[in-house]
């Protein structure tokens, strides 16, 4: 039997990460809610998932030639997403566009989807275990 | 998962900032009532600025902290009233006092709690997040 770990945990390795990421981007607008001139700011999750996984919809290039250059991106680097600014609901004077309601949902909802993909990476831990004890 | 590390470092930071706001409130709320024979020597409202600090270790990165890049004087002339009783007049009989708004101090002081609750309130989940996260597997 061939068992690869990489594989059995899936996309649920790099979700906790980019999870953890926008996490962390969300506590940033909070924590700059009454910084003049703040932009907020947050990421697609599904793209940023996508581009990690390498199942991006960019095409890639033909190579045939160890010296081609190649659109393939770097693992590690994709795990800095492309941030997007979000669009404020209400203009205010000093140019800040956080808005803390959204926010605080925002990071809810991240917070219980990094606890769910968290629950399945413990169960499929837990699974393995099982698969390789004697009993 | 140093991500999740890096928010106690932002969050902490915005709860400085807001600490500071709050004391600058405190400050101008209980110097309201203070009187000066003088212009110069009467209290002026003090307020913070806020700044976004870009860390350096990781520029590119998520993570923003913010910092207090200066408290400032509030730039309203002081209010002169006639008073010649008063122990404060000025040989004309005028005692100046700050230009505090105290509704207005309300509302900033408002504005800072509910920031800092905030913040608190991503505090505790980034440590609850961790402490799950480090059990994975355990069971």
């Amino acid at each position: 039997m061939n068992l690869s770990l990489d594989k059995a945990f899936g996309v649920l390795p790099s979700a906790v990460l980019i999870k953890a990421r926008r996490a962390e981007l969300l506590a940033s607008n909070l924590a700059n809610v009454d910084t003049p001139n703040y932009k907020s700011r947050d990421f697609h999750f599904t793209e940023v998932l996508a581009e990690v996984e390498g199942m991006g919809n960019r095409m890639k290039l033909s190579t045939t030639h160890a010296n081609h250059l190649t659109n393939e991106i770097d693992k590690s680097k994709a795990l800095e997403p492309d941030l997007l600014y979000r669009i404020p609901a209400q203009p205010s004077l000093d140019g800040n566009t956080v808005d803390p309601q959204l926010e605080r949902a925002a990071f809810a909802e991240n917070t219980m989807h990094y606890q769910s993909t968290l629950e399945f990476l413990d169960r499929r831990v837990s699974s393995l275990r099982k698969a390789l004890s004697k009993e | 998962m140093s991500d999740l590390f890096r928010i106690f470092n932002t969050s902490a930071s915005a709860l400085t900032a807001q600490s500071v706001r709050l004391n600058t409130v405190a400050s101008n709320m209980a110097n309201a009532a203070t009187t000066a024979s003088t212009p110069e020597d009467t209290y002026r409202a003090k307020h913070v600025l806020f700044q976004t600090v870009i860390d350096q270790e990781d520029p590119k990165g998520v993570a923003m902290p913010v910092r207090v890049a200066g408290i400032v004087d509030d730039k309203c002339e002081p209010i002169p009233t006639y008073e010649p009783n008063h122990p404060h007049a000025n040989e004309e009989g005028y005692v100046f006092r700050p230009a505090i708004n105290v509704v207005e101090e309300m509302a900033n002081m408002m504005s800072a709690s509910r920031s800092y609750e905030a913040n608190v309130e991503v505090l505790t989940t980034a440590r609850s997040l961790l402490q799950r996260t480090l059990q994975v597997g355990r069971s």
